[in-house]
C-alpha cells in the first residue's frame, strides 16, 4: 500500500479531466494528479475518429484523437503527474483509494475533480422483450470495437435511438461494408445535433423513422431480426402495424448516464434528472472539497463545452486547495417551464459572470430563453429554433448575479413547436 | 471412441453433482453436453433458491430427496466455497382467502417435517421486511429457505469432479445411439461416439429425447418459461428475505429474491410454451412480474433493472420425479421430472441414484486421498483494502480491473479460463466472475474480454463467442 499526497487529484483523464488538471495547474495547483483507467489519455474521444470536435474552443475542426491529443501535449507540457492503467475504488473523506498492478494506493487530496464520464443505456434500461442473442451492442461499444480493435460487428444493422453516436455509427457502418437498415427513434424528433442527421443519415440514404420502438428480437445464437413498430402519443406501441426487419446486429444509440458510482461513495448529493451531482457555478459539489466536470456531471452535446465547464471545475478546486475559496450563501437554481434542467443547480452570489447550462424540454422555433429571480427577469435571449439534443447557453453578468435574490428560474417558451 | 464406466448425458445441476458423487469411486466417468459450459439450459437460469420441502406434495419421491438435500447442502456449499445467504423467506399473506392456505400450509409443512414455517403477525412480519405492502393481514416465515449463486455451485461441483478424475467433453450434442440386444453399443455425439457400461441421462430439458434414443419415452417434457428481472445492487428498495406469495392451485407467483451478489431477483412468470430454446422475454410477462411484485412491495425501482432473462424449466407430464432403472436396457438410467427443485435437489439424488447403481450390481470402491474441498477464485471487488493489496502482490492482474461495474480484473477472468472445466466464452466468464454482469451489461469490458478470451484460448477474435456454436460476437468475414 502506497500513499501519495496532492493539492489536486483528477478521476479521468478524457476531456474533462484534461482539461481541469491543466486549469487547476495554472490557478496555482502544486501538484496536481489524474488518474487514468486506460493505458493512454483521451477518454471516450480516442474512439471518436470522425470529424467535428474543436471549433469552437479551437476555431478549427478536429477529430477526437486530435482534440484529445492538443489537451494531453498540454497537459504534459503544464507538469501534471498522470496514474495511467490505474482505477479509482473508493473516495473515503479527503483520501481517494486507487489501484493498479503495483497496489493499493491511498492519494490524500486538497481537493478532487469528478470528471468519469458517462455509460450507455442499455437494452435492458429500456426493458426491450425478445431473446438475448449475440450482435446486441450499445453504439459506443460498437464504435470500441470498430475504430480502437479494428473488428467488424455485423453486417445488417438497425439501430435504435437518434443520438449522435447512433448516427455517427450509421455512417461508420456504412463505411465499413455493413447496410444499416434504419435508424428507428421513439420520440418524434431527432435525440442528436441536426448537422449529424445531415452527414451521417442523409448522405447515405440511410431511414430515420421517428415515433418508432422496437419490440421484439429475435435470434438464438445471433441476432436474426428485430420487429419495430410505431407508437402512440403516449410513447405505446401500436402492434398491428409492426413489421420485422432481417438483420445480425441491433445497436442502441437510447441515451448516456453519468456514471457516478464512486461519486456515491462520498454521498455527495445527486440530481435526480441529470444523474450528476448537484454543483454550485464553480462545479462544486455539497461536499466542498469535491467538483464535478463533464460527462459525469450532465451529458454534454459538444466536447467544446465540456473543456470551459471543466477549466472551471479545476480552477476552484486548486482555489479551494489553497484555502482561497470560500463558503457562501447558495441561491437555487432551476428549470422553469420548457426546461428540463439547469447545471449548475446552485449559485453563489458574486460578482463575476454565471454561466447557466440547459436542455430544453422539447424542440420548438421562435425560442425566448430567460433567466428571472424572484423581482423579474434578468436575462432574456431570443434564438431561431432550438432542440432538446443541443444544450443552451445563458450569461447572468456580475452585476445581476451580485444581487440576485430568492431562486434563479430558467424558462424557454417557443413560438410554435417543432 | 472414448470408453468409461460411467457416461453422464447432461452438465447441468443433477449432472455434476452426479459426477462428483461418482468421483469418489475408482471408476472412469465422463460427462457429456451439448452447452459450450456446464450449467445446463434450466440449472443455470434460475433463482438459485435452497428451499425447504415445506409445502411440497407429502410422500412423494421429490419431497423426500428434498428434505435430505436441503439437510447437506449447506456443508457442500462450503467445501465448494459456493456463496450463500441464509435469509429465510416470507410469504405474505395479503388477502382474507389466503388466510386458510396458509394455515394448510403449515399443516403440510408440519408433515414434511419442516417444524420452522409458521405464520406470524402482521406486526412481526412488518419489523422483518418494513418494504412489504403495509397492509398484509400477516405472513408465513419460514427461516431455512436460502437463495447461492446457482452457476457457481454446479461449476463448483464440475470443477471438483474434474480435479478427482471426471472428464467433462462440452460443445458435445448426443446425436443417437446404437441399442442392440438390450445393450447400448455406443452414444453418437457431435464429438464422436461413446461407451460406457452405465449411461445416465440427466438431460434436463431435453430427457425425454435421450430417453427416446433407447424407446423409453412414456413421458413429456412441457417447456416452461419463467421470465426474471435483476434489479442493479444500489436500487434503493430492497429486500433482506426472500417474498413470496402465497401458493395458489393454479400458480406459485412472484416472488422477490435477495441474492448472494446483492442483485435483486424478481420473477418468474410460469408459461407452458412449445419450443424448448424459446428464452424470449415477453412484454406481458415483464409486465404481469412488475405488478404482482408491486402488489407485495409497492416501493421497488423498475427503472432500476439492470437485465431481464428467461429461464426454461423442464415441466414432466405426468408430473413427478421419475428415476428409472431401465429393465429393458440394463445399464441406462432415465433421470426425469426434475424441475426448479433440482438445484437443491441434485446432491441427495446423486447419493440416491449412486445407491441404486450399487444395488443394480456396480462394484464401487472408494478412491484414497478424493479431493472434498474446492476454493473459489477470490473477489477483488469483496476484499479489504490490505487484502486487496496482498492478492496483487501475488498476482500483479488481481491490480488490473477489467469489469468496472463489477471490479472485476483481469486475474480472475484468467482463473475463470484457466481451471478445470474452465470459461471459453463470453458468457461463461460472466457466470464465473461477474465480468458484464453489472450495470453497463459488458458495454465497456466486453471488447476486453473478447481480446482476452481470444489470447488465452489460442483463437482469432472474429470466433470468441458469446456463448453455444454459433453466438459469435464479431462478424466472421
Amino acid at each position: 500500500m502506497k500513499d501519495l499526497n496532492c493539492s489536486v487529484v483528477v478521476v479521468g483523464g478524457g476531456p474533462a479531466g484534461l482539461a481541469a488538471a491543466i486549469s487547476a495547474k495554472k490557478n496555482g495547483a502544486e501538484k496536481v494528479i489524474v488518474i487514468e483507467r486506460e493505458n493512454r489519455l483521451g477518454g471516450i474521444l480516442k474512439q471518436c475518429i470522425h470529424a467535428g470536435f474543436g471549433l469552437q474552443y479551437f476555431g478549427e475542426e478536429l477529430t477526437g484523437p486530435e482534440y484529445a491529443e492538443k489537451f494531453a501535449v498540454l497537459a504534459k507540457e503544464a507538469g501534471i503527474e498522470f496514474l495511467l492503467d490505474t482505477t479509482a475504488l473508493e473516495i473515503k473523506e479527503k483520501t481517494l483509494v486507487c489501484v493498479n498492478t503495483e497496489g493499493i494506493i491511498n492519494i490524500n487530496f486538497g481537493a478532487l475533480v469528478l470528471a468519469m464520464g458517462c455509460r450507455e443505456r442499455t437494452r435492458a434500461n429500456l426493458v426491450i422483450p425478445g431473446s438475448r442473442p449475440a450482435g446486441i451492442y450499445s453504439a459506443g461499444t460498437a464504435q470500441k470495437l470498430i475504430n480502437i480493435f479494428g473488428h467488424k460487428v455485423g453486417k445488417e444493422v438497425v439501430i435504435l435511438g437518434s443520438g449522435d453516436i447512433g448516427m455517427i455509427m450509421a455512417r461508420r457502418l456504412s463505411l465499413n461494408g455493413a447496410k444499416v437498415k434504419a435508424v428507428v427513434e421513439i420520440m418524434p424528433y431527432l435525440a442528436g445535433l441536426v448537422r449529424n442527421k445531415a452527414q451521417c443519415l442523409d448522405d447515405f440514404n440511410i431511414p430515420l423513422l421517428l415515433s418508432h420502438t422496437v419490440v421484439d428480437i429475435t435470434g438464438v445464437d445471433r441476432v436474426e431480426s428485430v420487429t419495430i413498430a410505431p407508437v402512440d402519443e403516449n410513447r405505446r406501441p401500436i402492434m398491428e402495424k409492426a413489421e420485422t426487419i432481417t438483420c445480425d446486429t441491433l445497436l442502441l444509440s437510447v441515451g448516456l448516464i453519468p456514471e457516478n458510482e464512486l461519486t456515491r461513495s462520498a454521498n455527495v448529493e445527486l440530481s435526480a434528472i441529470t444523474k450528476g451531482a448537484v454543483v454550485n457555478q464553480y462545479k462544486q459539489t455539497d461536499k466542498p472539497y469535491i467538483f464535478a466536470c463533464g460527462n459525469v456531471l450532465h451529458v454534454n452535446d459538444l466536447v467544446d463545452h465540456v473543456s470551459h465547464e471543466s477549466e472551471d471545475a479545476g480552477k476552484f478546486a486548486a482555489l479551494y486547495a489553497a484555502g482561497k475559496l470560500e463558503a457562501n450563501t447558495q441561491l437555487e437554481v432551476q428549470p422553469g417551464e420548457g426546461v428540463r434542467y439547469v447545471c449548475p443547480q446552485k449559485m453563489v452570489c458574486a460578482e463575476e459572470n454565471v454561466d447557466l447550462y440547459f436542455r430544453t424540454a422539447a424542440p420548438g422555433r421562435g425560442t425566448t430563453l430567460t433567466i428571472s429571480d424572484d423581482t423579474g427577469v434578468l436575462v432574456t435571449k431570443k434564438l431561431v429554433r432550438t432542440t432538446p439534443g443541443t444544450i443552451e447557453k445563458l450569461t447572468l453578468p456580475a452585476d445581476k448575479a451580485k444581487n440576485a435574490t430568492g431562486k434563479i428560474v430558467v424558462r424557454a417558451e417557443h413560438k410554435e413547436e417543432a | 471412441m472414448i470408453k468409461s464406466d460411467v457416461l453422464i448425458i447432461g452438465a447441468g445441476a443433477v449432472g455434476c453433482a452426479l459426477a462428483r458423487e461418482l468421483s469418489k469411486y475408482n471408476i472412469k466417468v465422463t460427462v457429456v453436453d451439448k452447452n459450450d459450459d456446464v450449467g445446463g439450459d434450466a440449472s443455470k437460469s434460475n433463482s438459485g433458491l435452497f428451499s425447504t420441502s415445506a409445502t411440497m406434495p407429502v410422500g412423494t419421491l421429490e419431497c423426500k430427496l428434498r428434505t435430505i438435500a436441503h439437510s447437506m447442502i449447506l456443508n457442500i456449499c462450503n467445501d465448494l466455497d459456493v456463496p450463500y445467504i441464509e435469509c429465510g423467506s416470507i410469504a405474505p399473506i395479503l388477502y382474507p382467502d389466503q388466510l386458510e392456505t396458509a394455515k394448510g400450509l403449515t399443516e403440510r409443512a408440519f408433515q414434511n417435517g419442516v417444524y420452522d414455517y409458521e405464520i406470524l403477525p402482521a406486526k412481526d412480519i412488518l419489523d422483518m421486511e418494513p418494504t412489504l405492502n403495509p397492509e398484509i393481514l400477516g405472513g408465513i416465515y419460514s427461516p431455512r429457505d436460502r437463495q447461492a449463486n446457482q452457476f457457481i455451485f454446479v461449476s463448483a461441483m464440475a470443477e471438483n469432479a474434474a480435479e478427482n478424475g471426471v472428464e467433462f467433453v462440452l460443445d458435445c450434442k448426443v446425436t443417437g445411439m446404437d441399442v442392440a440386444d438390450g445393450k447400448i453399443h455406443a452414444v453418437h455425439t457431435t464429438k464422436g461416439d461413446f461407451e460406457a457400461t452405465w449411461v445416465i441421462n440427466a438431460a434436463g430439458l431435453h430427457c425425454d429425447e435421450i430417453s427416446d434414443m433407447v424407446d423409453e419415452c412414456d413421458f413429456k417434457i412441457n417447456p416452461r418459461k419463467g421470465e426474471f428481472y435483476v434489479f442493479s445492487h444500489d436500487t434503493p428498495v430492497k429486500v433482506s428475505h426472500i417474498i413470496s406469495s402465497v401458493p395458489s392451485p393454479k400458480t406459485r407467483g412472484v416472488l422477490v429474491i435477495p441474492t448472494v451478489d446483492n442483485n435483486m431477483l424478481v420473477g418468474p412468470t410460469a408459461d407452458d410454451v412449445e419450443d424448448k430454446t424459446d428464452v424470449k422475454t415477453t412484454a406481458a410477462g415483464l409486465a404481469s412480474i412488475k405488478s404482482q411484485a408491486l402488489n407485495m412491495i409497492p416501493g421497488l425501482h423498475f427503472e432500476d433493472t439492470i437485465t431481464q432473462f428467461v429461464g426454461v424449466r423442464p415441466a414432466r407430464t405426468p408430473e413427478g420425479y421419475d428415476i428409472r432403472f431401465s429393465e429393458k436396457v440394463p445399464g441406462f438410467i432415465g433421470i426425469s421430472g426434475v424441475r426448479s427443485t433440482g438445484l437443491t435437489v441434485s446432491v441427495g439424488l446423486a447419493t440416491y441414484i449412486v445407491h441404486g447403481m450399487k444395488e443394480h450390481g456396480l462394484e464401487l470402491v472408494r478412491k484414497e486421498g478424493w479431493k472434498r474441498t474446492r476454493k473459489g477464485i477470490a473477489r477483488f471487488a469483496e476484499k479489504t483494502d490490505a487484502e486487496k493489496d496482498a492478492l496483487i502482490a501475488a498476482d500483479p492482474l488481481y491490480g488490473k480491473i477489467i469489469c468496472r461495474c463489477e471490479q472485476v480484473t483481469e486475474s480472475e477472468i484468467l482463473q475463470a479460463i484457466h481451471r478445470p472445466v474452465g470459461a471459453k466464452t463470453l458468457d461463461a466468464v460472466k457466470r464465473r466472475v461477474r465480468a458484464g454482469m453489472g450495470r453497463c451489461q459488458s458495454g465497456f469490458c466486453g471488447p476486453h474480454v473478447i481480446e482476452i478470451l481470444a489470447r488465452e484460448l489460442g483463437i482469432p477474435e472474429e470466433d470468441v463467442r458469446k456463448r453455444g456454436e454459433k453466438a459469435f460476437m464479431l462478424d466472421k468475414n
